[in-house]
Parts: structure tokens; sequence; C-alpha cells
């Protein structure tokens, strides 16, 4: 323990503070990217799930296919698919597209449940009315159920989203320059592991903590005391 | 674009991963139930504990649903060396997924004791139960079906988990899936079909238990 | 020649049959009304019309001319003569009561905003609700809200209305003004097929009743022989025991 404080000063260095918080950027930055672009991506599945807006049959069970076989690969794997995949496309990209695009996909998959409950939710009578009233699925989806269904959508959207802030760390075995990547750096550089994951775990649980805080947050606040 | 799939290569190691994916299950399951039963007693403290052992397990949940997973292995394997306590990866990595899923079906099952609702012991009450048959006839089912899916859920999602024991070297399916790779290069088959044996793995698992929990608790609903 | 005809038509849900062989004819500006023990298919019939459900075999025709539930684009010209309102309301929660009867003119027709906020406003106000146009749904009582129900439907001119046991949901004390509501349309010469279980109301209004049981018509004829002198045995059943209470 001693020994543990005798480090300290000289593991927050000015330079080792700096990459850590630019660490702690590039976790944060590749997390919003990836869950962003996973979450429209996932939108327009589950959209693409519904009778009522997708009638070709065919492509609503491509959508079902993608959920249920995307939400059932480890990130690690996924992340192993994607890297190597880029590779042998010959697609030269740089790192952390890789890692988004891993996260995007992963994204993309729980999002649409998400999106999927939050859609069902709400009463199928309003698709019924919106449908007699000839508003056509799409119209009824934009007027009539999303304002209804995002309330429901998002707090377990916010709650998933930090799932893969966590999931993130793995992204260091491909060596981009994100938290847990930056820990092993330190590291290997001498620093004690104590220290060094230890550093990391408590700006994790800073990130992660504040967005579940956010999400419970949201989650009363949203809460359909009222339907509308 | 010179690569074409070559998935011929790497059909002769599809034993050697199943292998892999049996070994897995098996960490998955030996998480599962010491996480069940660090779940088990820290819910039972935070329902009936005294305030400072609330407060302790309150801190143990929030803190590890709040950090990554991969990195509490890091500082188990890497760190507590340092302090005497030497682990084995395989060790290293079973304990850090059976704290993480202590965390998580802490909560699961603190939600679960919430919901006995007390009409219905009050009901078991004027019909004149005994407490143990209260115990044993109201409360217990009741329990059983409400926490059954989300721990079935858990269940699927350590076993999707275990893949990050490759990390450690441990030679799981992932783990012998980087082995493949390794020997022949067809990385993105030998990854891909990894993929190809999660998804089997989970389905099946979710089959089952969908199964089992249709049969034992008439639960209709869908395991994850 | 009959407003709406309906010919040997049938429909299920997937599996058996809901509705089979059902027949009947509604003269312009009639008003008939469906009765039947519940899960007779009534509700389905309606759905039917309206383009919910697609028929599995049989024929509609309004004013001789036969309704195609064929294709998406046909379905839209059927939906602009036929309108229905449902037992449950089926408002649109996350809109006032003026929008949910403007939100259809407007956004699916095109019509011009202005115009159509007059009429309905006006139509608000023929159903006795001109002082709650900005309320939304849940803060108005069941009646209320179906009143608003009705004239969202009134708003795109349909031919003919389906009303669909639109007290049944209603407090006993509500009721009453749904009925008023109805007895204006029909003062106006509206052509209306009513599900109801209101057989006083059903009585006084109607120049037809059609009795249903199993997805069938079991019988038809004025109001005078299906309450008073019924001509089947589950017609006459039927009426004695909901006359009882
Ligand atoms: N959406 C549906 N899916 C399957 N079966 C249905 C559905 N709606 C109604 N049914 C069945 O169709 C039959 C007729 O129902 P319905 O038309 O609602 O009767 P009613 O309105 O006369 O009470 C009933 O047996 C009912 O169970
Ligand atoms: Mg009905």
């Amino acid at each position: 323990m001693a020994a543990l404080l005798d480090e300290l000063p000289r593991f927050f260095s000015y330079y080792n503070v700096i990459f850590l918080a630019q660490a702690f950027a590039y976790t944060a930055g590749l997390s919003l990217v990836g869950c962003g672009l996973g979450f429209v991506a996932g939108f327009g599945l589950a959209v693409l799930r519904q009778e009522r807006v997708m009638r070709f049959a065919p492509v609503r069970i491509l959508a079902l296919l993608y959920v249920e076989l995307f939400r059932r690969i480890p990130f690690l794997v996924l992340l192993m698919v994607v890297f190597f995949g880029f590779q042998l496309a010959g697609a030269d990209v740089p790192m952390f597209v890789v890692a988004a695009t891993t996260v995007a996909l992963s994204a993309a998959a729980f999002s649409a449940e998400n999106v999927r409950a939050g859609l069902e939710a709400v009463h199928r009578n309003q698709w019924d009315a919106a449908e007699t009233l000839n508003m056509g699925g799409l119209r009824a989806l934009r007027l009539v159920v999303l304002p209804q269904a995002w309330r429901i959508i998002i707090p377990p959207s916010m709650t998933y989203a930090v799932g893969l802030v966590k999931a993130t760390s793995i992204a260091s075995q491909i060596g981009v320059a994100e938290l847990t990547f930056a820990a092993k750096i330190l590291n290997q550089k001498g620093f004690s592991p104590a220290l060094c994951f230890g550093t990391i775990l408590v700006l994790y649980f800073v990130l992660c903590w504040s967005l579940n805080r956010f999400a419970a947050h949201l989650e009363v606040r949203l809460a359909p005391s009222r339907s509308r | 674009m010179g690569y074409t799939l070559q998935y011929g290569q790497v059909t002769p190691y599809l034993g050697y991963l199943a292998g892999g994916a049996w070994l897995a299950l098996q960490i998955a399951a030996v998480a599962f139930l010491i996480g069940w039963a660090i779940g088990l007693v820290c819910a039972s403290v935070l329902h009936y504990g005294p305030r400072p052992a609330r407060w302790l397990v309150r801190a143990y949940v929030t803190f590890f649903l709040n950090t990554p997973l991969l990195v509490q292995i890091f500082f188990i394997y890497f760190a507590l060396p340092d302090y005497g306590i030497l682990i084995g990866s395989v060790e290293a990595v079973i304990l850090g997924m059976s704290l993480n899923a202590g965390a998580y079906m802490a909560e699961i099952q603190r939600a679960g004791f919430a919901s006995i609702r007390r009409a219905e012991i009050e009901a078991a009450e004027t019909l004149g139960f005994s407490r143990l048959q209260q115990i044993r006839y109201v409360i217990l089912p009741h329990i059983a079906k409400v926490l059954y899916p989300p721990l079935s859920n858990q269940y699927i999602i350590l076993t999707m988990t275990t893949s990050v024991a490759a990390i450690f070297g441990v030679e799981e399916l992932t783990g012998r899936a980087y082995n493949i790779n390794a020997q022949t290069f067809r990385s993105l088959e030998i990854f891909s079909i990894a993929a190809v044996y999660y998804v089997v793995l989970t389905v099946i698992a979710s089959a089952v238990l969908y199964a089992i929990g249709r049969f034992l608790f008439r639960i209709k609903g869908k395991v994850f | 020649m009959p407003h709406l005809v309906l010919d040997s038509l049938s429909a299920d849900y997937g599996r058996d049959p809901v509705l089979s062989d059902v027949g009947l004819s509604v003269e312009r500006g009639e008003i008939v009304s469906i009765i039947g023990p519940s899960g007779s298919g009534k509700s389905t019939l309606l759905r039917v019309l309206v383009g919910l459900l697609r028929p599995r075999a049989g024929t509609v025709a309004v004013a001789g001319t036969p309704v195609d539930y064929g294709s998406d684009a046909a379905l839209r010209k059927v939906r602009e003569r036929f309108a229905i309102v449902f037992q449950q309301y089926n408002l649109f929660q996350n809109m006032t009561a003026l929008r949910n009867v403007t939100v259809a003119p407007t956004v699916v027709k095109g019509r011009p905003a202005g115009e159509v906020e007059a009429e309905a406003r006006a139509l608000l106000a023929k159903v006795g609700l001109s002082h709650r146009v900005e309320a939304y749904p849940d803060e108005l009582s069941g009646g209320q809200q179906q009143r608003v129900a009705i004239a969202r439907a009134l708003a795109l001119k349909p031919d003919i209305l389906l009303l669909d046991e639109v007290t049944s949901a209603l407090d006993p004390e509500l009721v009453s003004e749904v009925l008023d509501t109805i007895r204006l349309l029909a003062a106006d010469g509206m052509t209306m097929l009513i599900v109801s279980h209101e057989m006083a109301f059903v009585r006084e209004i109607s120049s037809k009743v059609v009795f249903m049981a199993d997805g069938r018509v079991v019988e038809t004829g004025p109001p005078a022989q299906i309450f008073d002198a019924p001509q089947t045995e589950r017609c006459a059943d039927f009426v004695r025991r909901i006359l009882r209470h």
C-alpha cells in the first residue's frame, strides 16, 4: 500500500493525466458515434419489422434475422469479424472505424429490440384508427405512434448504451487508444497494475454511473403518467 | 480484391471449436452458479440486512454494474498478484464473471423479492396457511415465476461473455478460434464460424430455457 | 338501388371462419342495426367493411359498384366511403380533440388547414364539444371522447358510418349524450350500420335489425319483428335474455 502511495505522484504526471483524459474522450467518442449510428440503424430495423409499415414479409424476416443473429454474437468475436472483414476487403480504414462499426452493428440489434418493444407498447387500436383514416403505415408511425412511443423507448436505450460503453473496453484488443488500452500501455511502462487498472475503473465508473443516473432520471421524467 | 473465402481449410477444426464451446458452457455455468449465490446473499442483505451491510452491498453492486468486466478481470489477474494473491487465468476470468454476474443477479433478485405482494400473503393467511406453507405454496412459486425469465437471460448473456476469457489465453471457443487463426490465417472464416457457434449455442439455450419455463412455471414469454 | 349490399361475405383471422356467408343490404339514408351475442362476429364484419381485415370470399357493393379490397390503392378508396367509430374510441392520445378531427383531412387529403379547422370546429360544436376542442383525450370523459371520435369520422365526409358498440365502454349516465349525437346524424339522413346492445335505442332508430350468431346472419327484419315476433329460436332466445334486464 505504501509503495502505491509513493508511486502516485509519478503516475499522475502531467503527461499521464493528458494521456488518460484523451483515452477517456476516445472511449466517450467511440461510444457516442457507435451508439448513435447503431440506434439509427436499430430504429430502422424495428420499423421494418412492423407489419403495418412493411407489407413485404421477406424484409420483415430479414430484419428479424439480423436482430436475432447480432445480439447473440459476443462483442469480441464481432470485433474480430469486422476487423478481418475490413482487412480482407482491402479497405485500409482507421481502427476507430473498425471499433465504431462493431459498436454500431451490436447496438443496432439491441436498439431494434428496445424500439420494437416501445412501438408495441402503443395500443394497436391507435394503428387501427390511423389506418381507417387512410394514414398509411409510415405516416401513422410519425404522427401517432412515435409521439407516444418515444418516452418508452428512450430510458432502456440509455441503459443499454451504458452496456456498450463498457463493451468498448474490448476494443482495446485491436489497439484503439481508448481507456483500457491506455491502462495497458501505462502498465507496460512499469506503473503498477493496481494503479493503472484501478484508475480507469474509476473513470469508467464516473462515465457509466452518470449515464445510468441520467437514464433513471429520464425514466421518471418520461413515465407516461398521462399517455401523451 | 484477391481474397476468396475458403471455409474448406477450417472444416477440420470444427470439432476442436466444439470442444471450446463445451468449455465456454462450463465456465458460464460455474460463473452463473457462483454469481447466483452472491446475488442471493446480496439481495437478502439489501432486503433484511442491517444498514451498514446494506450500504456495503449497494456499493459493491453499483461499482460492478458501472465498470467493464474486462477491466475488472485485468485488475484481478494483474493487480492482485502484487498483493500476494496469485490466481490462474481461468480462475481470474471465472472470479470476475461471478462478481459481475453477482451484481446483476443481486439487482434481479432484489426486484423479485420486492414484487411479493402483501395481498397474496394475506390471502394465504386468511386461508389458514402456516408460515412454512405460505413460503412453500405462495412465496416460492411466485418468486420462481418472477425470477426465472431475467435469470435465464443472465445465463445466456454469461455464455456470450465467456468469450473475454480468450483475452487471458483461456482456450474456450473464442480462444480456440484465435489458435486456429494463428495456424491457418483464414481469419474471417474462423471468426465467422465462431460467431455462428455462439448463435447456435445461445439459440439452443434460449429454446431449452423457454421449454423449461413453460413446463415448470407456465411462463409464456420468450427467453432472451 | 340499395346503398350498400353485402353478399356471401366470409372472413377469418387465419383459422376458423369468423364470418360465414353474411348477406345484407342497406338503403341510402337507412339505419340498420346489428345485434347478437358477444363473439358472433359483429365487430369483425365492420372491420372487414373498412378494410382492416380482408374478406375471404363474397362481395361488397356501394351504390351498385363492387368494392375492391385487393390493393392498397383500392383500400384507400374504400375508406373514403366508410368511416368507423370504435367501442374504445381509439382517439389519438397525443393529439387534442381538434387535432384528432383535423389530422386526416389536412395530412391525408391535403386540404387547406384553415378550411378544415373551421369544419372541425363546427363538427365538434355539433357533437356538443365546442368548449373542449383543445383538450387531450385523457382530459375528456368517455362520452366526450366518443363524441370526438364521431366528429373525427364525420370529418372525412363518409357515405356510410359504421358504429361499433359506441356506448358499451361508457358509464350509464354518459350513454344518452352519445345516443343523442347519433339521433342527430340520423336526422341528417346519414346511412349508418350500427352494432349496439342498447335495445330500446336500436328499436327506436333502426328501420332494419340484423341478428347474428356464430358469424352468420340468423334473422333479418324490422324491429317489430325481431323484438316482438322473432321467427327463429336463437333470435327469440337472445332477445328474451337481453330484454329481461
Ligand atoms: N384479432 C383477432 N384475432 C383472432 N380472433 C379474433 C380477433 N378478433 C376477434 N376474433 C374472434 O372472432 C370472433 C368474433 O369476434 P368479434 O367480431 O369481435 O365479435 P363481436 O364483435 O360480435 O363480439 C370471436 O370468436 C373472436 O374470438
Ligand atoms: Mg365487438
